[in-house]
């Protein structure tokens, strides 16, 4: 008890620490934040030692935290998610973002963001097979392209998508769209050019599973990004930056994470010449709700569709898993408790990784049908208990009537004890399709873009979670309330004036 | 006439206290027997042993050439016979809660004996009229008082037409005059040669229907 009481104090004043991170830092600190998920040459947990990073941006967080203010700053770290560094950032949670921080239009009307430290390109990797037909986005009709969500190459793919008609699929993550494109489930990936020679290299380098088109689709920037605010701490690291390229240790660092090519030098020259940034990459992009309300209204049909699946084949299962744990034998019944207890006790997100990743090797499921069935599978578990529980509240004179009438165990199951134990199971059951239209934001991470993801979307677009969050909270909330409503009223027609 | 149900030196244990210690008894065609003693001694143990509905450890029961030995219920595929020849009225009737009156009726008899909606639609109105409660029909358990389910829970046991009718307790909820028309109703039962085996501890209404009385004492 004490031991737990003194845990909790610690967590909390740990929590504390994190969140006050950026306000509570010494002038003598500099607090940047990065995802370390997004992994090398960017920013990776140390190997050596798993508490530390490193990495090229790492260095150059470094970099600029020794050259600000009169005897310079000691660079810390706080990890936040790649795809919420910007709100992070206004939210004083640090004060630079550094992770690959993409230079867009966007980005620069709302927050204060530095000038370009290192020059990218957006390149397409395709199967070796395909090498001498892909040469560009034009030759990709009809097929699917993986990249990052809310990056610029996600905005040329969907810009594509209407002209050249290719399919954009978007990605959580940056290794796994070269795993899926190795195992055929998309056809190109287009993404940075580092990250597209760190895959090749993980998959075994030339004649591995791809290989990268040589010409570029486009031309990118890393920045670092500061809460609008900080326009005057912004042109300080500007003025490190500026530094930094002149006295060759931004060249050192790149040189040493092998990142270095002689178009970083031409960056170099271009910054140093001009005390104006080069014009951002990417179109700048219409931020009406109104523009964005038939990809939410599409998503939300995503929604329904893989709920609406998912929950068929959970209670057809659910109803399987019921009755062998009911009538079953003895065998039959350990096997269902022990499916029933592997799935209940472990993370719906796991299980769909498992399904979609993890037997890709055995069975290459889509992504919507990987979905219907982790979805599926795991609410199985719990229609099981719900059905059981229902099946054995059913009273057993009811039952013994029914024997003594001469109706037979399945007669007996399916004319009486079934149809009590529903009246009695459609309650939870519907709170279950409440949980499951909710849990099915989930499958965004195996590339299913629904509801929430696509909220997600839309909020990094606009840079506000108000708008879109109140929009998605609707939308749920209107397929969810008149659910409930309907099994209320099932529920007073089978129970008549009870 | 020969015996529709023999009971021979019935004996229930549970653990190892005998809830029933070597019940013997015989109910004859067109006679109406009740089983009387305070409540606890076993009377409806006893029916519930008749109708397979539990096993016992000592005795015998044969029911119109149908036996029962001691030992585990036999599986429902055994009893077939048995449901035939047995028709059994629940105390608190067991009416199925989410089926009308008229469904409660024919069900045994689509589902059972197989005959037609229509048929048996038109057997159990009859059934429900002659017990009096053919306006009641189309009613739902739960709206109908306690003599009108008791009634539709008799139409129910015998609408297969069982030659052996089995009640529990059939007064427990009735108010005097209701009991007398009870009486009349279960004496017009035994016209066509039925057989019916009453457990009661109502001493006033046993005594005035019943054409022997077998007592069970405490113990």
């Amino acid at each position: 008890m004490i031991a737990a009481r003194t845990l909790g104090v610690t967590g909390l004043a740990f929590c504390l620490s994190t969140t006050l991170g950026a306000q509570g830092a010494s002038r003598r600190e500099l607090v940047w934040g990065g995802d370390a998920e997004g992994g090398a040459p960017f920013v990776e947990a140390d190997p050596a030692n798993p508490s530390r990073v490193r990495g090229f941006d790492v260095e150059v967080a470094e970099r600029i935290a020794r050259g600000l203010g009169g005897e310079g700053r000691t660079a810390r770290f706080v990890q936040v998610q790649w795809s919420n560094l910007d709100q992070s950032v206004e939210r004083g949670d640090f004060t630079l973002g550094l992770s690959g921080v993409e230079d867009t239009p966007v980005r620069r009307a709302r927050h204060a963001v530095t000038i370009p430290y290192f020059e990218f390109r957006e390149v397409l990797a395709v199967r070796p097979e395909d090498a001498g037909r892909i040469h560009g986005l034009a030759d990709l009709r009809g097929r699917r392209v993986a990249t990052l969500g809310a990056t610029i190459a996600y905005d040329l793919l969907v810009a594509a998508r209407d002209s050249t008609g290719l399919i954009p699929i978007s990605y959580d993550d940056d290794v796994h769209p070269y795993a899926d494109l190795a195992r055929g489930r998309v056809d190109a990936v287009l993404l940075d050019h580092i990250i597209a020679q760190r895959a090749l290299r993980r998959s075994g380098g030339p004649g591995g599973a791809f290989v990268i088109v040589a010409q570029p689709v486009a031309i990118g920037h890393y920045v670092g990004v500061l809460a609008r605010a900080d326009a005057v701490l912004r042109d300080s690291v500007d003025a490190v930056l500026r530094e930094a390229m002149r006295d060759g240790s931004l060249e050192q660092i790149f040189r040493r994470w092998d990142v270095w090519d002689p178009s970083q030098g031409a960056l170099f020259d271009r910054v140093l010449r001009s005390d104006r940034a080069p014009k951002a990459a990417g179109a700048a992009r219409g931020i009406s709700a109104v523009a964005y309300l038939p990809s939410l209204a599409g998503a939300a049909g995503v929604t329904a569709l893989v709920s609406l699946l998912s929950m068929m084949l959970a209670v057809i299962v659910g109803l399987g898993l019921a009755s062998s744990r009911v009538y079953g034998p003895v065998w039959l019944r350990v096997a269902t408790t022990v499916y029933i207890e592997l799935i209940r006790g472990t993370p719906l997100l796991l299980q769909l990784f498992v399904i979609y990743y993890g037997l890709a090797g055995v069975v290459r499921l889509p992504a919507f049908l990987a979905a219907v069935l982790a979805l599926g599978l795991n609410y199985a578990a719990y229609e099981a208990e719900i059905y059981r529980g229902a099946l054995e509240a059913v009273p057993r004179p009811q039952l013994e009537a029914a024997r003594t009438l001469g109706l037979s165990e399945l007669q007996i199951l399916r004319l009486v004890r079934g149809p009590q134990a529903l009246r009695f199971a459609l309650a939870p059951m519907t709170n279950d399709f409440v949980a499951l239209l909710k849990d099915s934001s989930l499958v965004s991470v195996i590339t299913v873009v629904e509801l929430t993801k696509q909220t997600a979307i839309y909020a990094t677009n606009v840079g506000s979670w108000v708008v879109p969050g109140a929009l998605c909270a609707a939308i749920y909330l209107a397929m969810s309330l008149p659910l409930a409503r309907l099994a209320r009223r099932l529920e007073r027609r089978w129970r008549p004036a009870a | 006439m020969s015996a529709l149900l023999v009971i021979d030196r019935l004996s229930v244990r549970y653990d190892s206290r005998h809830v029933l210690r070597a019940l013997s008894l015989e109910v004859r065609g067109g006679e109406i027997v009740a089983l009387m003693g305070p409540s606890g001694v076993g009377k409806s143990t006893a029916l519930r042993a008749v109708a397979a509905l539990q096993p016992f450890d000592d005795g015998g029961i044969v029911v119109d050439g149908f036996e029962l030995a001691p030992g585990p219920v036999p599986p429902e595929s055994r009893l077939v016979p048995l449901r035939r020849r047995v028709g059994l009225v629940f105390q608190a009737h067991a009416l199925f809660a989410h089926l009308t009156a008229l469904d409660n009726v024919t069900l045994a008899l689509r589902h059972v004996l197989g005959q037609s909606r229509s048929d048996a639609e038109a057997v159990a109105t009859k059934l429900l009229a002659s017990l009096d409660v053919g306006a009641r029909a189309t009613a739902w358990p739960s709206q109908l008082s306690g003599g009108e389910a008791q009634r539709v829970a008799i139409a129910r046991a015998l609408a297969p037409n069982p030659a052996l009718l089995l009640m529990d307790e059939p007064t427990a909820a009735l108010d005097p005059a209701r009991r007398g028309a009870l009486g009349t109703t279960l004496r017009h039962l035994t016209k066509q040669g039925r057989g019916l085996l009453i457990a009661t501890h109502d001493t006033e209404f046993a005594r005035g229907l019943a054409d022997r009385i077998v007592s069970l004492g405490a113990g």
